[in-house]
């Protein structure tokens, strides 16, 4: 065999066509949307059941009641208690992973084929027939208000939620899914029952199964668990209008929100950072433009911020940052934890990094060439597993997105070119208006960041 | 009793597919171990090299070296001396790697299009790194190790207990005694003539295992292996490692960390991992505490309210295992009569068998696990480091369905034997971890440690 030339890389062979999922949609009569993908190989199957709510509907005094709602689903349903039901999980190797987000509450199953029909009766169970009971409610709530005294000693929630309030107030992304102590400790058992006969709706619920199902069968059995499940009868939970959300904070009003705010650590061995501001909602025209944007910024290791902080200074361990694209506009955050003694300098170069992109130095070339790469050649890996395009597919529904939305992925981002990247960056980037969150040592960092230009620091708490 | 229950123990009887995974292996002349594995399910391929070297390999006042070393084999080898994540992610490729006490892994998945890429860049670093290592990368990366730890132990609500369970578990002179993020002190005194001998003596063919998975042919892959890293010359293997201890030396202490919440660490030296009683006490860990409805969590957390949460965990490596229980105490709850309950119930555990149903219900979770980690080729645990796990530890990366064989053969006489063996009160390290300024919170006994 001959040697290999090392002289340069190779270069890659034409790239290969990848059939990206599409889902078969059905309706029960209830409502429910049923969207199946067969996927034959593994005899597993992965089964999300998503419903549109989310900590978002939390009303304002009891910030924590959808997440509280979720967490009461597996403690007890019918004739079962809490116990019963985690043993019956157990038996069908289920572990029910249940996440509530801004937006909506996942549910999600992988099971073996031969158990999918148990899983879904099960799932059924929870969703749509919890006990609830005063005890169960009791003592899940005091895990949960333990959990938040823990919570005050993570510096990532700690930054996370001064951050949030300060971009929103409290609604309707101004709160941590948990609530605080304050708000868990005004809440009722009344208040979870009634919160999940009314937003618990079966027409604005979707149930996803991806694997080795039989879509004819797996419907029966959706059809046979979850056929009898009955929408609320009084009105739902009003969430605040996709528009009043997109307008309010895009500009904090002058002299309402501290740019600049520190949660003291006295000691901290690292000072854990926020930066950014409102963005954008999911459905944005520019959707595509700004996810190469953030990709070229913050979103991958050879992106601009994480290759200054970590490769250049050493500052930190990553940096990244993000839009979180929600059904309303979601906020744009850098976050990163960095050595004590570099936080002053590792915001200002957060800054300058935000502010150069709009102009100075603006995406265009090598750079905006690999953080196409990066977005799109790979881009089929995101559909491997049955987990994986479960929650991809979940994402079309929580979002209204057509079912193109993954093929059309990577002809969106390559079609873009540098001035559109740009446009992006002028339109929904605005260091001026950046809030930096900074949870460290205050003795040892308020002076260099009082230093930055930002306005003089608050020194605040989260309210956890 | 109601009908699922019994649904569900009928299917268990029904034969579990089989988790053969069909690969072909072979040994270079320079002794590179190379297991390929196809799998054309998507467009996809996964490169992951093992290199049979990790913190026990490394020698006191150079703690945390390994690791370090890691880094730097990402930001360039001779013939591409810079970043690997830049050609990598130029073909749509991901890639990262871990450093544990045992091993330390590198793992590409690339498109289809770019294996070779891969191939051509594991390669590079495997054999000719040294030449792109300069100063300014060394330090560069130890600034960045030195924030890793920062961010992952120091300034983390309890990050330090694990450390200070390692330091109690394995007596001083054994390398388990360290933690593979090492202190401090030795990172900022390593240096690059440490690197240089470091690579010298571990990073080459024969003591690393490649394997491939994914859409690829393997005859075609083999062949670009043997092209890619046939030229780089063999070493010599490492020395091997004196096992450790089957038994702690008992110990009592306590560490003070800014949290609200004490928390109870007890822990055992257990068998090594695929030792006899390894698997066992891995199932037993999953009755324990895998679960709302396992024991641990009914009886502390659920019916007696006295812990927040619990955990419990068969921690396998090569040398030996530990086995820990973790527990957070309710506000008020002092950790002495938590201390208590977790004994009386691991007492129970030693003593009496376990039910079927509890035994069935972790063999279901565990062939799920098992199951559902096959569905990915590439990354940390999926395919392609599965079976360089085997082939490293066992010589055979057909294992699969062995392993899982080891599990379904753990019969509820044998997990109280090994839950004997091991558990004993009078052979537990304890460590008790509460808020700062308060240790009177400790459980009874306990002597103040400073972890470094």
């Amino acid at each position: 065999m001959s040697p290999v030339d090392r002289s340069r890389l190779p270069s890659p062979a034409p790239e290969a066509v990848f059939a990206f999922p599409f889902a078969t949609k059905r309706q029960l009569d209830n409502g429910l949307g049923l969207w199946t993908v067969e996927r034959r190989g593994l005899p597993v199957a992965s089964v999300v059941l998503l419903l549109p709510v989310g900590a978002a509907l939390d009303p304002d005094d009891k910030p924590g009641l959808a997440a509280m709602t979720a967490d009461m689903l597996d403690e007890g349903s019918g004739d079962r208690s809490a116990i019963e039901i985690q043993e019956s999980l157990a038996r069908i190797g289920a572990g029910l992973d249940t996440e509530v987000g801004p937006d909506a509450l996942i549910l999600s199953l992988t099971l073996l084929e031969r158990f999918v029909p148990e899983g879904l009766r099960l799932l059924a169970d929870i969703t749509v027939r919890p006990r609830m009971d005063e005890a169960d409610f009791d003592r899940v709530r005091t895990l949960r208000m333990n959990r938040l005294r823990q919570l005050r000693d993570v510096p990532g929630v700690n930054a996370e939620l001064v951050f949030l309030h300060s971009l929103y107030g409290t609604r309707p992304y101004g709160h941590l899914p948990i609530g605080s102590s304050s708000s868990l400790a005004r809440l009722q058992a009344s208040d979870v029952v009634e919160f999940h006969q009314s937003a618990y709706n079966p027409a604005r619920a979707t149930l996803i199964g991806v694997g080795a199902i039989a879509p004819d069968a797996f419907a029966r059995e959706v059809d046979r668990a979850f056929g009898s499940w009955r929408g609320p009868v009084g009105p739902a939970p009003r969430g605040p209008a996709v528009q009043d959300i997109a307008v309010r904070g895009t500009v904090p009003e002058a002299g309402a929100a501290a740019r600049l705010q520190i949660v003291d650590r006295p000691g901290a061995a690292q000072t854990e950072l926020r930066i950014g501001h409102v963005a954008v909602a999911r459905k944005t025209a520019d959707f595509h433009a700004l996810v190469l944007l953030n990709a070229v910024l913050g979103g991958h290791f050879m992106s601009r911020i994480n290759l200054n902080l970590r490769e250049d200074k050493g500052y930190t361990y990553g940096a990244r940052s993000a839009f979180d694209f929600r059904r309303m506009a979601g906020p744009f955050l850098v976050q990163t934890s960095v050595q004590t003694s570099a936080t002053g300098d590792a915001v200002q170069q957060v800054l300058n990094e935000l502010a150069a992109i709009r102009g100075a130095r603006p995406a265009g070339g090598d750079e905006l060439q690999l953080s196409m790469s990066t977005l799109t050649k790979g881009y089929a890996r995101n559909f491997e597993t049955t987990g994986q395009v479960a929650r991809g597919l979940a994402q079309l529904a929580l979002h209204d997105l057509p079912d193109e939305t993954f093929a059309e992925f990577c002809p969106r981002v390559r079609g873009l070119n540098a001035g559109e990247v740009t446009g992006a960056a002028l339109a929904h980037l605005r260091p001026d208006a950046a809030v930096v969150v900074a949870v460290g040592d205050r003795d040892r960092i308020q002076g260099d960041l009082d230093s930055l230009g930002l306005g003089r620091a608050i020194v605040t708490t989260a309210d956890l | 009793m109601h009908g699922s229950g019994q649904y569900t123990l009928k299917q268990h009887q029904v034969p579990t597919p089989t988790l053969d995974i069909p690969f072909r292996k072979h040994v270079l002349d320079n002794g590179l171990q190379v297991v390929i594995h196809a799998d054309r399910s998507c467009p996809i391929v996964a490169v992951n090299v093992w290199y049979h070297v990790g913190s026990k390999n490394e020698v006191p006042g150079r703690t945390g070296f390994a690791h370090l070393f890691e880094h730097l084999m990402f930001e360039g080898s001779a013939h591409y001396d810079k970043s690997y994540f830049e050609p990598l992610q130029q073909a749509g490729g991901t890639l990262n790697g871990s450093t544990n006490t045992d091993r330390t892994n590198y793992w590409d998945v690339v498109p289809v299009n770019a294996v070779e890429l891969a191939l051509w860049m594991e390669s590079d670093r495997m054999g000719f790194l040294l030449p792109a290592l300069t100063g300014q990368k060394f330090a560069n990366q130890r600034d960045v190790v030195l924030n890793e730890r920062r961010q992952n132990y120091e300034n983390r609500p309890y990050g330090m207990a694990t450390l200070a369970m390692t330091e109690a578990l394995f007596p001083a002179g054994h390398p388990y005694h360290w933690s593979t993020i090492g202190s401090p002190d030795d990172l900022k005194a390593a240096t690059v003539d440490d690197v240089r001998a470091f690579f010298q003596r571990y990073y080459h063919p024969a003591n690393a295992s490649l394997a491939i998975a994914g859409d690829v042919d393997a005859d075609a892959a083999l062949d670009l292996v043997t092209a890619y890293f046939g030229e780089i010359p063999a070493g010599d293997l490492p020395e091997a490692i004196p096992a450790a201890p089957r038994r702690a030396t008992p110990s009592r202490r306590v560490i003070e960390d800014r949290v609200e919440l004490p928390r109870l660490y007890l822990g055992w030296l257990s068998p090594a991992m695929y030792a006899d009683g390894d698997a066992e006490l891995d199932l037993l860990a999953d009755v324990l505490s895998g679960g709302k409805a396992s024991r641990l969590y009914r009886s502390l957390v659920y019916e007696r309210r006295l812990a927040t949460e619990v955990a419990a965990f068969q921690n396998s490596s090569e040398l030996g295992s530990s086995l820990q229980v973790i527990a957070t105490a309710v506000p008020g709850v002092s950790l002495d009569k938590i201390e208590g309950a977790i004994h009386d119930e691991l007492a129970a555990v030693t003593t009496e068998e376990l039910t079927t149903d509890e035994l069935a219900r972790a063999m279901a979770l565990t062939e799920s696990a098992f199951v559902s980690r096959l569905q990915t080729v590439g990354g940390f645990g999926g395919k392609s480091d599965q079976l360089n796990h085997y082939n490293v530890f066992l010589g055979d990366p057909g294992f699969f369905g062995r392993d899982l064989d080891r599990y379904r053969q753990a019969d509820a006489g044998r997990i109280r034997q090994a839950a004997a063996a091991c558990l004993q009160r009078a052979d537990c390290v304890t460590l008790s971890v509460v808020p700062t300024g308060q240790r009177r919170l400790a459980a009874p006994d306990s002597e103040p440690v400073v972890v470094a």
